[in-house]
């Protein structure tokens, strides 16, 4: 039994049968494929984590973030009258993340690609832009560097996902995707 | 001075029990219960609190309840009642005196301490950081203590059951090699020693951050470590249940593995690559490589999945063997149909196998792919799966074989047998429901951790389909009813072990006869538990791909 020691010493060498044989291989192959899934996807897939990261200092963030509003604000929204900004395609977008709000709300056009940039000022975040479903940790000390290109179109909420204290539920932000001009 | 050791021999299993090693396990295994009683109910606040109409608590009171919930329930029961199990299967199993029982006294001391410090901290308001206590958030400095005292006692537990296999191989109280189930619980504490010494490196500066000794610790490379501890751990409780499978198929059946070599196998390919997988937690985070997240999410090219797989089909094949050696041999099932459903050790048992995984594995598998993680980090989905591995699987193996462990050790009769009937389905199934429909609603982007699904006071609007508040609502139902079974499992087992019928150590009743004539010399068929891993793996296949389809439906990222 399982609660006594084997009952043949030399357990190594018994046989095994072919049914477990045949799972065994099956689970096998199973495995590889599932393991050959994820590099396949960095080739042919077009979802993938970019992994472009950079150390920075929160307040040299801060500055970027600063800089891109004064560029590209276009109006103010919410309670709060977060700025709203329409950064071109193709150019570089800081999102900030602090207790609790993102910073600024970002325009951003259908179908075209844009180098979104992540940080925080303070704890980790969750940025989680929904319904879209992506979810990305943010870090602060970290400039991290995924490239977006939205296919729908709509406003969207980015919500924090990372708990960051009593006012976690309230750290909503947007997104709005507007068709190209 | 060294006593001489007491041995007393089990009436009803034949077991020759150590007098020490019962105390000790006794004295775990109530921390245990009365530890999950306290957890149970921080999970009812908690998940009363996320069923939309009702939104029980206040903020600060539910992220508190949640710390404590995530701590009291994964890390203090599940520990604690490992500690019993591997004083069960080295000591009791082998027929030996348990090594230095004033050390594994110590360790219970200390862990009882830790807990009660962490406890005390958390409830007191100031450390609901999580259990995951993420740098830069930072809690009270007893909080760090409490876990490195209670890590402290867990690893002198883990030296305790070494020691006593070496004892009893120096006084050959067993001939050959360790049972399998004995095996088991070694794999799981080789992976607990990884697991605290990970712990240690991480806990003990994050401690000496919190006093101001270290300015600053990065909040990446905490990560990096604390998940070394977290996930690994999540795999001793793995190792632990399936070793609490095999023992209760030996003990109600008297099944023998089908082969010892391929079990072991599966078990070994656990501490060769079980370690590395604490990049599941790590798969969307920024400043770590692709190439290391692959590697190391996939445990090394899904070998330990293979391990897991192996177990998924060794541990229902012994029953069926058995099963049929018996005679129930009509068709493809009627091993399983005329199996004893309505004892709490084994539906508990077949419950906690069949929904690990279904439920936690094959979710688990497929959130761990670096890519699909996109869509479910950090959702609803997550803790979805994981009660689906450590409630469902982990917590209901522990409950069935504790139905087990009382007429054992504690000589009682089960009170309320009726209930105890009902109980594994009450807690299996709620529970089962609850992780399916929290999963349905993280596909749906509902985020977890989270106290306002409707964000009232947040700077904008936004809000979640029906279908979101729908599901939460199962979620809150379904978990209600779980914990109606979690709470009925401890009432009965306290009432037993004070009220219980004591039963009287007569003449030892035969242990159920080992059904040994198959193995070796000739292998009987196990047809059913093939088709049942078949449909598994059907349903696996399908699931992993439905939700490439569903990642290659979203936005581009690169
Ligand atoms: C008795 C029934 C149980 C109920 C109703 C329940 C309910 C919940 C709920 C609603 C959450 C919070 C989800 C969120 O907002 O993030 C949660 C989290 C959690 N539960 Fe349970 N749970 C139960 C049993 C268990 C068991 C038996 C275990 C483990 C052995 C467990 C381990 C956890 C862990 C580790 C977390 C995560 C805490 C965190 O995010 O820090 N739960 N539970
Ligand atoms: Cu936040
Ligand atoms: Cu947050």
């Amino acid at each position: 039994m399982s609660i006594t020691p084997p009952e043949q010493k030399i357990w190594f060498n018994e046989p095994v049968d072919k049914v477990e044989l045949l799972w065994v291989g099956m689970a096998l192959v199973w495995a590889l494929i599932m393991f050959a899934m994820m590099p396949l996807w960095h080739l042919k897939g077009s979802q993938n984590m970019s992994n472009e990261a950079y150390r920075i200092q929160p307040e040299a963030y801060q500055a970027k973030v600063d800089a891109m509003v004064e560029k590209f604000k276009v109006g103010e929204e919410g309670k709060a009258k977060t700025p709203v900004v329409h950064p071109p395609a193709g150019s570089d977008v800081y999102l900030l993340a602090r207790l609790w709000e993102w910073y600024p709300v970002l325009e951003l056009e259908q179908g075209k690609s844009y180098r979104i940039h992540l940080s925080s000022l303070d704890w980790q975040h969750g940025f989680s832009v929904q319904p879209a479903n992506i979810n990305l940790q943010v870090h602060p000390g970290i400039d991290e560097v995924v490239t977006i290109t939205p296919t729908t179109s709509g406003d969207f909420g980015i919500i924090c996902n990372e708990y960051c204290g009593i006012g976690h539920h309230t750290m909503l932000g947007k997104l709005r995707v507007v068709a190209a001009k | 001075m060294v006593a001489k050791p007491v041995f007393r021999t089990c009436g009803l299993t034949g077991l020759k029990i150590h007098d020490d090693a019962e105390k000790l396990i006794k004295a775990n295994a109530v921390i245990a219960i009365v530890v999950l009683a306290i957890g149970g109910l921080m999970g009812l606040l908690v998940v009363l609190t996320r069923w939309p109409s009702v939104h029980l608590l206040p903020a600060d009171l539910f992220y508190l309840a949640l710390t404590a919930h995530g701590i009291d329930i994964l890390i203090v029961w599940c520990i604690f009642f490992e500690v019993a199990l591997m004083y069960f299967a080295s000591a009791i199993l082998l027929g030996s005196r348990i090594a230095a029982p004033k050390m594994g006294w110590v360790a219970f001391g200390l862990m009882v301490l830790g807990a009660a410090i962490t406890n005390w901290k958390v409830l007191e308001g100031n450390s609901s950081v999580m259990m995951t206590s993420y740098v830069p958030m930072q809690a009270d400095p007893l909080f760090y203590v409490g876990l490195i005292l209670f890590a402290v006692g867990a690893l002198i537990a883990c030296f305790i059951f070494l020691g006593t296999l070496v004892i009893a191989k120096e006084e050959k109280t067993y001939e050959g090699s360790i049972p399998l189930v004995t095996f088991g619980a070694l794999v799981a504490c080789i992976i607990a020693v990884y697991t605290i010494a990970s712990g240690a490196i991480i806990l003990i500066p994050t401690f000496l951050w919190s006093i101001g000794l270290i300015s600053h610790i990065d909040p990446l490379m905490y990560k990096v470590v604390w998940w070394g501890m977290g996930h690994s751990s999540q795999q001793i409780n793995v190792a632990a249940h399936i070793a609490v499978w095999y023992a209760i198929a030996a003990i109600l059946f008297g099944a023998k593995p089908l082969s010892e070599k391929v079990s072991r196998m599966a078990y070994l390919t656990y501490v060769f690559f079980l370690q590395i997988a604490s990049a599941h937690h790590l798969l969307v985070e920024p400043g770590l490589s692709s190439s290391y997240k692959i590697f190391n999410t996939s445990y090394g090219m899904y070998l330990a999945v293979l391990g897991s797989m192996i177990h998924g089909l060794t541990v229902p094949g012994c029953i069926e063997a058995a099963q049929r050696k018996k005679g129930f041999n009509k068709g493809l099932f009627e091993w399983l149909r005329k199996a004893p459903w309505g004892n709490p050790v084994f539906s508990g048992m077949f419950l906690s196998l069949i929904m690990f995984g279904f439920l936690g594995g094959i979710s688990g598998v497929t959130m761990g792919v670096e890519q699909i993680n996109i869509m479910i980090h950090n959702t609803i989905y997550v803790p979805g799966h994981f009660h689906g591995t450590v409630a469902v699987g982990t917590t209901l193996a522990f409950m069935a074989i504790t139905y087990f462990l009382v007429p054992a050790l504690w000589q009682r009769e089960i009170v309320m047998p009726g209930l105890a009937k009902l109980q594994p389905y009450l807690f299996g199934l709620g529970m089962g429901v609850f992780s399916l429909f929290m999963m349905g609603a993280g596909t749906l982007g509902v985020s977890r951790r989270h106290w306002d699904m409707a964000f009232s006071d947040a700077p904008h609007a936004f809000s979640y389909p029906p279908a979101a508040y729908l599901m939460m609502g199962i979620v809150g139902i379904s978990g209600v009813i779980a914990v109606v079974g979690g709470a009925l499992f401890v009432v009965i087992i306290v009432a037993s072990v004070l009220f219980g019928k004591p039963i009287k150590a007569s003449a030892p009743a035969p242990a159920p006869s080992p059904v040994a004539s198959y193995g070796s010399e000739q292998h009987a068929a196990v047809p059913g538990t093939f088709v049942l891993a078949l449909l598994f793996l059907t349903m696996f296949v399908l699931y992993y791909f439905v939700n490439w389809k569903y990642l290659a439906s979203t936005w581009l990222m690169s």
